[in-house]
């Protein structure tokens, strides 16, 4: 297991490494003079020499990539222009709130998604598999700051039983914050859902034709013990491998419900970072999410490893 | 994002291109998804025929009215007809949908197939470079790309085109492995049939259908790329009528004018059910293990 983990390991660190250049690379490719953006206001030449060496702006691009570079690995991300706080701080600010919302739209999507996908399943070819199926479509068209749009609408403006936006840390007051990420998390977790119930869908499917599955039945097992012991047990592996993967994709989502709702997470960070032109920002933003996204994506082989015994060893 | 993980093989002779359109055409996803995608394609060529405004004709005795007889979708806040300018807006969605697409495969699915059927560095090279960008959640880069070139609609064709394109050349490169262990492709390479013409005769069009099933699927992704592109100000400029651009500034009067937010929502999901379903009965059409 140890093996296997540090061996998919070694394959993520080169691939992080390409995205560190191509994220270099793509800033270096914007026009304009950094030294001049990083002193802002300031036009006295000497400062902006002086920021020019400080930052190493003078030097050679690969000799900036890789004080860059080792700057990172020391968790240092160098200085946000617009706010001129450290971006690593930043980062550690934001991103658990972020965090929250993802793991709060998966259990959301999870509740949601399994016992449809399974409803939709035994009952193949009938009204519920299709009213299912339909309405899993609409969650993956649905754009999800439309739907947070409409959700604000009903149940803040309308209804108000939510908060239309902001954030409460949850060690400030559990409750506030749990009625600021609510309405947040579903709308996160709609596409999630969707994609969920598709999977626990065809995988039921899937096991349901297996011989263990006739045999379970022809010995006289009560169906519900067939379908919760036998079926399901073996539909969720492909479940939870796909639906870790869909981890990393949640980023993508959170971008736009954190900026429909106002949350200051880390997705509504890189859309700060680019209306400032703060690109020191949408770098680690972006190096970032690909750091977390191959990290979902090995959790997402760790899972698939534990969860089928044929794999283990 | 949606990825289908088809790993289909058409078996070259025996299925006729008659038999592989009846089977698309029996799929109720197909015949669904098309119709929704034709009609909105009609709405985007018929708009100015159609619409019963003009998009940025605005009528200052209507500031941001509700649904009337005269303007049956309501007027937005410079009192501008909202159903002429959805329909006028239809034409930037499909356009974005068709393009970043385009895009997406002139360049991904030529590197997927050299990478495939050289293997070696040269494949070793693409694949990583693939293996990055595809680290990158799909918006996150599409944002960083837009950002990089400019708020237009025509930088959020390229911003969308570029993030898709390494599915496209994952896709291919998987395919182009999985046909070029055919004999039928060891026959020509023996008889000295130069490689660009193997690629493009031989293997291409064995390794098309998941390509265009992914193709359809990615479309549905793009059409809500732009618009979310759009909200954030980073598609369409004002005041060319776009979805995403209208429900950025509908959210300013949400609780006034609610009416404002409503049908360009809608519009999205329909345009973008159409794709996914066609992209799903495709799928299921050209798919030969399954078993229906």
């Amino acid at each position: 297991m140890l093996s296997y983990v540090l061996r998919r390991l070694a394959i993520a660190i080169p691939t992080l490494l390409l995205v560190s250049i191509l994220v270099f690379s793509l800033l270096k490719f914007l026009p304009g003079d950094p030294a001049i953006a990083l002193a802002g206001e300031e036009r006295d030449p000497a400062v902006i020499e002086f920021l020019r060496q400080k930052y190493s702006l003078d030097q050679p691009l690969y000799v900036q990539y890789g004080k860059w570079l080792g700057g990172i690995v020391q968790g240092d991300f160098g200085l946000s222009i617009r706010t001129r706080l450290p971006i690593g701080e930043m980062i550690a600010q934001k991103l658990p709130v972020t965090i929250q919302l993802s793991v709060m739209a998966m259990i959301l999507a999870t509740l949601i998604g399994i016992p449809a996908g399974i409803i939709a399943a035994l009952k193949r070819g009938t009204a519920a598999d299709y009213g299912v199926s339909i309405i899993g479509l609409a969650g993956l068209s649905v754009p999800s700051f439309w739907l947070g749009i409409m959700l604000i609408l009903l149940f803040a403006v309308t209804l108000g039983w939510f908060p239309s936006g902001g954030y409460v840390a949850f060690f400030d007051s559990p409750v506030d914050n749990l009625r600021h990420t609510l309405l947040p998390s579903l709308v996160l977790g709609t596409a999630a859902a969707a994609i969920v119930m598709r999977h626990t869908r065809s995988a039921m499917l899937q096991v349901l034709k297996q011989d263990y599955v006739r045999t379970a039945r022809a010995k006289g097992l009560k169906e519900r013990i067939v379908v919760v012991r036998h079926v399901l047990r073996n539909s969720l592996v492909p479940v939870v491998t796909m639906s870790t993967l869909h981890l990393g994709e949640l980023l993508s989502g959170a971008v736009l419900t954190e900026q429909v709702f106002g949350i200051p997470g880390f997705g509504k960070m890189i859309v700060d970072g680019v209306f400032s032109r703060d690109y020191a920002v949408v770098q680690a933003v972006v190096l970032c999410s690909a750091a977390l996204f191959l990290l979902m994506n090995l959790l997402a082989d760790i899972a698939y490893v534990i969860l089928s015994p044929r794999l283990r060893g | 994002m949606n990825t289908s993980n088809a790993t289909l093989q058409l078996p070259g002779t025996s299925v006729t291109k008659k038999s592989v359109l009846s089977r698309c055409l029996r799929q109720p996803g197909v015949m669904i998804g098309g119709t929704i995608i034709l009609l909105f394609v009609l709405v985007a060529v018929a708009a100015p025929l159609i619409a019963p405004y003009k998009p940025n004709t605005s009528d200052w005795m209507a500031i941001r009215q509700g649904p009337t007889v005269a303007h049956w979708f309501g007027t937005d806040d410079l009192g501008r007809d909202i159903l002429t300018r959805i329909i006028y807006g239809t034409q930037a969605s499909l356009l974005v949908g068709i393009v970043s697409v385009a895009i997406a495969i002139a360049i991904g699915v030529p590197l997927g197939m050299v990478a495939g059927y050289f293997g070696g560095i040269v494949d070793m090279v693409i694949s990583r470079i693939t293996d990055a960008l595809l680290a990158c959640p799909f918006l996150v880069l599409a944002i960083a790309f837009a950002a990089f070139l400019g708020a237009s609609l025509e930088n959020a064709m390229i911003a969308i085109g570029i993030s898709a394109m390494p599915i496209f050349v994952r896709l291919t490169r998987g395919q182009v492995m999985t046909v070029k262990a055919e004999d039928y492709v060891d026959a020509a390479r023996l008889l000295g049939v130069p490689h660009r013409k193997i690629m493009l005769t031989y293997i291409l069009p064995n390794a098309m259908a998941p390509i265009i099933v992914q193709a359809t699927i990615i479309m549905a992704t793009a059409v809500l790329a732009e618009a979310s592109l759009a909200f954030l100000g980073l598609g369409q400029r004002p005041p060319s009528p776009s979805w995403g651009t209208m429900l950025d500034v509908a959210r300013q009067f949400l609780t006034e004018s609610p009416w404002m937010a409503i049908w360009p929502g809608i519009a999205i999901i329909l345009l973008v059910m159409g794709f996914n379903l066609l992209g799903d009965g495709l799928n299921d059409a050209l798919d030969p293990r399954r078993d229906d």
